[in-house]
């Protein structure tokens, strides 16, 4: 017992330090724009399926689920309203920063961590550059940059999917939904969602580098690096929702 | 021996927990040389040469390439010392996700000052290329290369910043014993080519008996017998003989 704690301090302990250095690092030149660009296309670009479908399929469901008990209330009017808030406050960015945390998050551990074990980054740090600033800082600034981007986009794709339900079932015309929708959503919704977001992108890479770049144990090593990558980081997509929203609440309500 | 020595190891040590690596390790290269280091697997010799480049940091003694103490260096004097010594990693570690070209660029990218701005690094890449017989291979992604032709495109990365020393990590382990002797022999004609000192890390005693001049034997973290392969191969200590039956 006492040497599992033992454990999970240096590994909080480290974890810290690898993160302190993130920020250390950012700052010196020189600046690698180049594979800040191409993990942006990356990251960015290649996730824009998964989020597309996700997202609209999120979309359709939730109406779907809904309808019939607003349907009873006599409340169909509001069904654009509510499930435009929830997805934007809420469901929207949770299931992106879930859905990254398991592509973006475990992608990054296992690339570093292959790299690890086939000497890669030892090589990159005899070739006189820096593998800390080339290959952890790109990836945690492009996920922290696009991240908020793709939550964006699969919170739009996710109100077209709603809207699809309602012009099916309820007869709704485009301009109709989206006046109902967007007529209660406030600027108090969008700022906090879009916040998290970055935090969300910076602790997914964040934690996928961590494991990638301390990766161990030869192979096998690598597949645990990936594995864990995705469970800690949705972890702490959980632990950073419920901080944000709390303070959301002292601040806004 | 008359020469100055490129590099110098003086009383290193090294430890993980209880296990004691190096225990005051020594050890001097001459310029021009070949100096070829056995010991068992486990023994600290890829310890020792992560030192000699930084991948690992010695609990103490001195380092000391070209004159310089490379432990009393800060990063920026490191990084441009490390222009100087090439590195061939056992597994050739090329980059998976650039091309050969690429893998090959990649050095030139920071080294601005031993060569001045670089506009154009095909000539670099294509002598580097040439010296290891491998011009036609520039364009391929290394999953699209053999196990010999990889260990020849990573000798050709670690010789693109025209280094003075070259650390070589078992550099025939995993080949078929063709692709080994045509690795052995491009050794000695890249030595010949850049004028290089080596420490060469090997099991191979073929390799020993072909590359070296001089050979070292690290047994229990310390420099236990050194020699010419021929004085080595006939020594009557058990602990020597057992590298050469």
């Amino acid at each position: 017992m006492i040497a599992l704690l033992e454990r999970f301090f240096i590994d909080i302990g480290s974890f810290s330090f690898f993160a302190l250095r993130f920020f250390r690092e950012i700052f010196n030149p020189p600046f690698e724009f180049k594979e800040l660009l191409k993990q942006c296309y990356n990251i960015g670009n290649r996730s824009l399926l998964l989020v597309s479908l996700t997202g609209f399929i999120i979309g359709l469901v939730f109406t779907l689920q809904s309808r019939p008990t607003l349907m009873e209330f006599g409340a169909v009017s509001w069904l654009p309203a509510m499930v435009t808030i929830s997805i934007v406050r809420e469901i929207g960015p949770i299931i992106t920063a879930l859905i990254c945390a398991g592509k973006i998050g475990s992608g990054i551990g296992a690339e570093l961590g292959s790299m690890r074990v086939t000497e890669q980054i030892d090589a990159m740090e005899v070739s006189g550059t820096n593998p800390y600033k080339y290959l952890v800082v790109t990836r945690i600034v492009a996920t922290t940059l696009m991240l908020p981007i793709l939550v964006i986009y699969g919170d739009a794709i996710a109100i077209f999917g709603s809207y699809i339900v309602e012009s099916v079932k309820g007869d709704v015309s485009f301009l109709m939904y989206f006046n109902l929708a967007f007529k209660k959503l406030s600027f108090t919704d969008i700022l906090p969602a879009t916040i998290k977001s970055f935090f969300f992108g910076f602790a997914i890479a964040l934690v996928g580098c961590y494991q990638g770049y301390n990766c161990k144990k030869g192979t096998s090593g690598v597949g645990m690096a990936a594995n864990t990558a995705v469970v800690h980081a949705s972890i702490l997509v959980f632990l950073i929702d419920f901080v944000v929203v709390l303070i959301t609440n002292i601040f806004i309500h | 021996m008359d020469k100055k020595p490129v590099l110098e190891i003086i009383d290193l040590y090294k430890s993980y927990g209880n296990n004691h690596v190096l225990n005051g390790f020594n050890l001097s290269l001459y310029e021009g040389e070949n100096l070829v280091i056995m010991g068992k697997s486990g023994c600290g010799k890829s310890v020792m040469i992560k030192c000699l480049i930084g991948l690992e940091l010695a609990d103490s003694g001195r380092i000391e390439i070209m004159g310089n103490d490379i432990m009393k260096m800060d990063q920026e004097d490191l990084d441009e010392m490390k222009t100087e010594i090439g590195f061939l990693f056992q597994g050739s570690a090329l980059y998976d996700s650039m091309s050969v070209r690429e893998n090959l660029e990649f050095p030139l990218r920071r080294h601005t000052k031993k060569f001045g701005e670089i506009h154009d690094t095909t000539p670099m890449v294509m002598e580097a290329l040439e010296s290891v017989g491998l011009v036609s291979a520039m364009d391929l992604m290394p999953n699209e290369l053999s196990g010999g032709m990889k260990r020849r495109i990573a000798l050709a990365r670690a010789l693109i910043l025209k280094p003075k020393i070259i650390l070589y990590d078992e550099p025939t382990t995993g080949l078929d014993p063709i692709t080994s002797k045509e690795i052995i022999l491009l050794m000695g004609d890249v030595q010949k080519k850049y004028k290089t000192s080596s420490i060469i890390i090997t099991h191979d005693v073929d390799c020993a008996r072909v590359v070296s001049n001089r050979m070292l034997l690290l047994i229990d973290g310390i420099n236990y017998a050194e020699g010419k392969f021929e004085e080595l191969s006939i020594s009557n200590d058990p602990k020597v003989k057992a590298f050469f039956k």
